[in-house]
């Protein structure tokens, strides 16, 4: 017979050694699969994977920003998460703040100065998102609804409204989309620093992460919504308004999401598409969690899945395999790294059912 | 009957639970025809232990002989295939199901259900034993002490020849104590064999044959309970010489007032069933007040109430800050009450679920209620910090730290990190609610003191019990609560054990039905 069995803590230094042996054995699993089905050397595979990211400075920044946009999202996502509200709705929280944005670039492109358009996008964008989100925080705190259901179904509500003033603010008529916003003027366009147009994003990203970290950790607010989110009856039972908490929570969340938002219409596409989140909202999630909610171990993870994605784009064009490959060898490590927190925290004993006697 | 082979040999069981070691190389033996009381501090192991025996748990090493030959118990179904059942403290049945249908759920009889063989063979072991119990009544509609009966009968019915009871009398009434014990004893004079798990030792005295104690997983000690004194088995279970008697100093009646008065306080659940009708009393200042009654009897609504943390159908709860000036707490929510001024404690029954948080450490805990202090939009952990060093300090909590956190304490430290943060806030009132439940003697006498303490400082102390000797040594005064309803009131010093037994079950008392 098998048993699982609950282990003694595991030392931080001894978990942090499986995590990271797992990891070398996903690697190794995923270098066979790899030989075994294209037939290619996995070593050179791998290698590609890294000129994927690597391969260049540009596209050294290219893979930052996208970190730091991945990295934003997951962040907004995490106070909700800490509460144990599960936001899904990052996806429709960033398209209303990007929906913000894009309508402030073209409805005041060029009626306004530049820096108090900027201005009015970075409030717009953020009340949007925050509404987004405490519209079903609403629900949750006064009439207990499922904030999953609800989140999830505020995505298709947002992907419609920005598919409707797509068409609306459709440039040049007729090609369906709203082009580049503003690509004469700039207008609204996120100021270039350091002459590297990824850059500001990066920095930005990096402050909101040490701001998250504080917030979470040290603030009475953060405190409270931990609170709450480790048990609502406790929090009633200190005097905290459990409703208010998570209302506050939501806007946050929804506010940093518009935020990204705002970061990709105004930072680095300049248009509005019903695809512009681009599934970082769900991304976001699995950051989130792979990193336990704590906002600077999700810096490496958000890194890991950007670099496993870049890597499979890369592969895919240079060996001709299809992109889906690349999401097979992700698959295969995450599915690693999930894995070893079962490990960490159990352990399999066999026993002979005959004799009655247990041996490990 | 030692010279006979044992029907049940356990042989060198160990059972971990990652860090908890709940059982360690526990050897001993069942013999058949006897009631054998298996006795020890709340998690010394005794229910993990008999959960091996019958098939929740699998040991990690060891081994069950039956009849002398190794057994394999993978399941409760092996369990009963050795004719092995377990009564567990909270019960298995279907409310909507009569008492024949819960017992015959899950058989596998060749061919169609005889629901009406089965009730009839229900009734015949009730008559055999002298239970009391409608094979065609519904679950819901049931007592507590019926429902265990159904759970009794349900493991007879399948034949079971070893009978394990966890904690039985824990939600009996003294009169239902009784009857159970009663039946206890026909089906030992049958040539059953019954387990008991206990802590009270009244009990071992009254039903066992023999005694074994158990004490940190480890076996300690075994003696025949006709020859060995209450003394001696509780020495034994809690490993050290211990006295038994709760002191009761007699209240200050020079400040003696009035601090908390209730009045025609009745509260509606959710469903809107009653839970409290019309309650009015008073607790006085340098006073402890018991209150007694089968759980579910208004008891936690009622602390809620005066906490406010609970809606109020009608009625009113006052508080007096001095002779002149009186505060109505009905209305309020925890932070209005401490905006006005009024320091009162709350000790909750459900220590994790609401009067702590499990996950967070020692220090988070200690500033659940004072993290609001001060300006900064941040915390300042100095403080509490400080405090839990104390509390951990003063009160002996066993723990590597101030950075642990408290789901991972044994029982009695959470309880003491609790009622630590709670007396340290110097309270004027401190509502408690089974304040020593799953509690070590050791414990527990410590909780005792710390109440008597805060009745000596002049605290309004209200203390929520199951345990009547407990009640009957500790409080000034006992409010017995039965279905909602004031029972009645009575002095602490010169009530007896009866009196309250009979007012839990009936209003105002008087004689049993």
């Amino acid at each position: 017979m098998i048993h699982v069995v609950k282990r003694k803590e595991m030392p931080f230094a001894q978990a942090m050694a499986i995590r990271f042996g797992i990891i070398a054995i996903a690697l190794t699993v995923c270098g066979v699969i790899t030989a075994l089905t294209t037939g290619l050397n996995p070593i050179a595979v791998y290698g590609t994977m890294i000129q994927g990211s690597f391969g260049s400075p540009r596209k050294v920044w290219i893979l930052l920003q996208e970190v730091a946009l991945l990295l934003c999202v997951s962040l907004a996502l995490t106070p909700a998460f800490r509460m144990k509200f599960w936001n899904l709705g990052g996806e429709g929280q960033v398209l209303a703040g990007g929906l913000a944005s894009a309508a402030c670039m073209i409805l005041l492109g060029d009626k306004v100065p530049n820096a108090v358009l900027i201005l009015l996008m970075f409030v717009t964008s953020l009340a949007a998102g925050a509404l987004w989100a405490a519209i079903p925080a609403f629900f949750k705190a006064k009439f207990n609804t499922n904030e999953t259901l609800f989140t999830l179904m505020m995505n298709y509500v947002a992907t419609q409204l920005v598919a409707f003033f797509v068409i609306v603010w459709e440039n040049p008529k007729g090609s369906g989309t709203v082009g580049i916003i503003n690509q004469s003027s700039e207008a609204g366009w996120l100021p270039v620093i350091a002459g590297n147009k990824y850059m500001l994003i990066v920095i930005l990203v990096a402050l909101l992460t040490a701001g998250m970290y504080v917030y979470l950790n040290y603030s009475k607010q953060g405190y409270e919504l931990s609170v709450v989110g480790e048990s609502p009856s406790t929090a009633r039972y200190v005097g905290i308004k459990v409703s208010g908490v998570i209302v506050r929570t939501l806007i946050i969340s929804g506010a940093i999401c518009g935020f990204a938002g705002m970061l990709l219409v105004g930072g680095s596409a300049h248009t509005l598409t019903t695809s512009i989140a681009a599934g970082r909202g769900f991304t976001a999630v699995m950051v989130a969690w792979l990193a336990k909610f704590n906002p600077a171990v999700m810096v490496g993870s958000s890194f890991l899945l950007e670099f496993m994605g870049y890597g499979a784009g890369e592969i895919a064009t240079t060996y001709g395999l299809n992109q889906s490959f690349g999401d097979i060898l992700t698959g295969i490590i995450l599915f690693f790294i999930i894995g070893t927190e079962f490990f960490i925290t159990y352990r399999i004993v066999f026993s002979h059912k005959e004799r009655g006697v247990v041996e490990e | 009957m030692h010279g006979k082979q044992p029907a049940v040999s356990l042989r060198n069981i160990s059972k971990s639970f990652g860090p908890i070691q709940a059982n360690n190389d526990v050897s001993l033996d069942i013999y058949r025809g006897e009631v054998l009381a298996l006795l020890g501090e709340n998690g010394s192991g005794k229910t993990t232990l008999m959960n091996m025996l019958s098939g929740i748990y699998y040991p990690d090493t060891g081994q069950i002989l039956m009849d002398g030959k190794p057994v394999s118990i993978g399941s409760p179904k092996d369990a009963f295939d050795h004719g092995v059942g377990m009564i567990h403290q909270h019960f298995k049945l279907v409310n909507v199901f009569t008492a024949t249908e819960n017992i015959v759920l899950g058989l596998k009889d060749e061919g169609g259900f005889d629901l009406k063989a089965a009730a009839a063979k229900v009734k015949k072991i009730c008559d055999d034993y002298g239970f009391d119990v409608d094979p065609n009544q519904k679950v819901y509609d049931m007592s507590v002490s019926q429902k265990q009966t159904v759970e009794i009968v349900k493991l007879l019915y399948r034949g079971a020849e070893i009978l394990i009871l966890d904690e039985p009398t824990a939600v009996l009434t003294p009169q239902e104590t009784d009857k159970l014990f009663a039946v206890l004893r026909n089906m030992r004079d049958d040539g059953k064999t019954i387990v008991i798990i206990t802590h009270k030792l009244t009990e071992v005295k009254e039903l066992s044959d023999r005694v074994v104690v158990l004490r940190k997983g480890e076996y300690v000690g075994e003696m025949v309970t006709a020859e060995a004194t209450t003394q001696e088995m509780t020495n034994m279970m809690v490993g050290r010489q211990v006295t038994l008697n709760i002191d009761r100093p007699d209240p200050e009646m020079k400040y003696r007032m009035e601090r908390i008065r209730v009045k025609n306080l009745t509260i509606k659940n959710r469903e809107g069933v009653t839970k409290l009708d019309n309650v009015s009393f008073s607790a006085y200042t340098g006073e402890i007040l018991g209150i007694a009654g089968i759980s579910g009897s208004g008891q936690k609504e009622l602390l809620e109430a005066i906490a406010g943390l609970q809606t109020v159908e009608s009625g009113s709860i006052e508080y007096n800050v001095d002779n002149e000036q009186v505060e109505q707490l009905i209305g309020m929510d925890p932070l209005k009450i401490a905006g006005m001024g009024v320091v009162l404690s709350f000790v909750p029954e459900d220590r994790l679920g609401m009067g702590l948080v499990g996950s967070m450490d020692l220090t988070d805990n200690m500033m659940l209620r004072s993290f609001r202090n001060g300006l900064s939009p941040l915390t300042d952990r100095k403080e509490p910090r400080h405090l839990a060093e104390l509390v951990v300090d003063e009160l002996e909590v066993n723990t590597p730290g101030v950075d642990t956190p408290v789901s991972k304490l044994s029982g009695g430290n959470v309880q003491k990190v609790l009622v630590g943060r709670e007396i340290a806030a110097a309270p004027t009132v401190l509502l408690s609610a089974y304040a020593v439940r799953g509690l070590d003697v050791n414990s527990s006498y410590l909780i005792y003191d710390l109440l008597n303490r805060q009745k000596g400082n002049g605290v309004a102390v209200i203390y929520v019990g199951e345990d009547l000797d407990v009640l009957l040594e500790l409080c000034d005064r006992i409010l017995v609560l039965c279905g909602g309803k004031v029972s009645g009131i009575v002095d602490g010093r010169t009530t007896t054990k009866n009196e309250v037994g009979l007012m839990m079950t009936k209003l105002g008392g008087g004689e049993e039905r």
